[in-house]
């Protein structure tokens, strides 16, 4: 799928990076937990995370991720945005909770990165 | 720059200072890119880079990574003077914390750092001495 769908599926909203929107999403993960996102989750995830600090975008930058939205509505400060612009990676943010945007994701075939094509891969 | 002699970065971190934290782990990520080693290892490398250097920012007082960018293999030695790690083996189990709940509200201090800066690496040790501190050895396979 690609970030703009997502976009259209959570309804939500860019803050930065409209013109990455075409970039292939293949899996997504909802976390807080930075550590998590950084052992668990593969290149090209689409994080879902209610933090909106800078370690959220440190983190995405180390793991090569597709994008970060922001759920139930939180938005980054600028620092944060200009940071994630220095990277090239997107920001979306859309007013669902955590809980219903993972799931409206699941429901349009995007699967965690534990699934089979998913699979964390040791190399 | 000698065939064998490999790229030499130093980096300064400070505890505490999470506004830079991570600054160094992303410019070894942009070297690592520019001289062309492959994605999933620069992956690898940064993950790890960037769990040892959030562990000096929100541990240690100060610290100093030391990379050096040879053309199979990346190396990593992180030294920071801090509180130290009383008991290694229990600080290597997934899940196991001394962090805050400042730094778990940051998205830290879960307990998976050092077990995944282990899994990413091909070689890695660190020793410690409590009072004094921590030194991490990172070396990863390009």
């Amino acid at each position: 799928m690609k970030l703009c769908e997502a976009k259209i599926l959570l309804n939500a909203e860019v803050v930065f990076g409209g013109h990455l929107l075409d970039k292939e999403v293949t899996t997504a993960c909802g976390a807080d937990l930075m550590s998590d996102v950084l052992a668990f989750t593969k290149e090209r995830t689409l994080l879902l995370t209610g933090l909106t600090n800078l370690q959220v975008i440190r983190t995405a930058e180390m793991s090569d991720l597709a994008g970060i939205v922001f759920v139930r509505g939180k938005r980054p400060s600028q620092d944060v945005i200009q940071l994630a612009a220095n990277n090239g990676i997107p920001l979306l943010v859309t007013s669902w909770p955590m809980f219903e945007a993972c799931g409206l994701l699941y429901s349009g075939g995007i699967r965690g990165c534990s699934s089979p094509q998913g699979v964390h891969h040791e190399s | 720059m000698k065939a064998d002699a490999g790229l030499s970065l130093e980096f300064t971190l400070h505890g505490a200072d999470f506004e830079l934290a991570g600054a160094a782990s992303s410019k070894i990520k942009r070297i690592l890119q520019q001289v062309g080693v492959k994605s999933d290892v620069i992956r690898r490398i940064a993950i790890s880079s960037y769990e040892a250097e959030m562990n000096v920012i929100i541990h240690a007082y100060h610290g100093e990574m030391r990379v050096s960018i040879y053309p199979n293999r990346t190396e990593i030695t992180i030294e920071d003077e801090g509180p130290g790690i009383p008991d290694i083996k229990l600080a290597m189990q997934e899940g196991y914390s001394t962090a805050s709940d400042h730094i778990r509200e940051l998205g830290f201090g879960a307990g998976m750092g050092l077990p995944n800066i282990a899994r990413c690496c091909d070689a890695f040790e660190i020793t410690s001495e409590v009072g004094k501190g921590t030194r991490i050895y990172m070396m990863i396979l390009h």
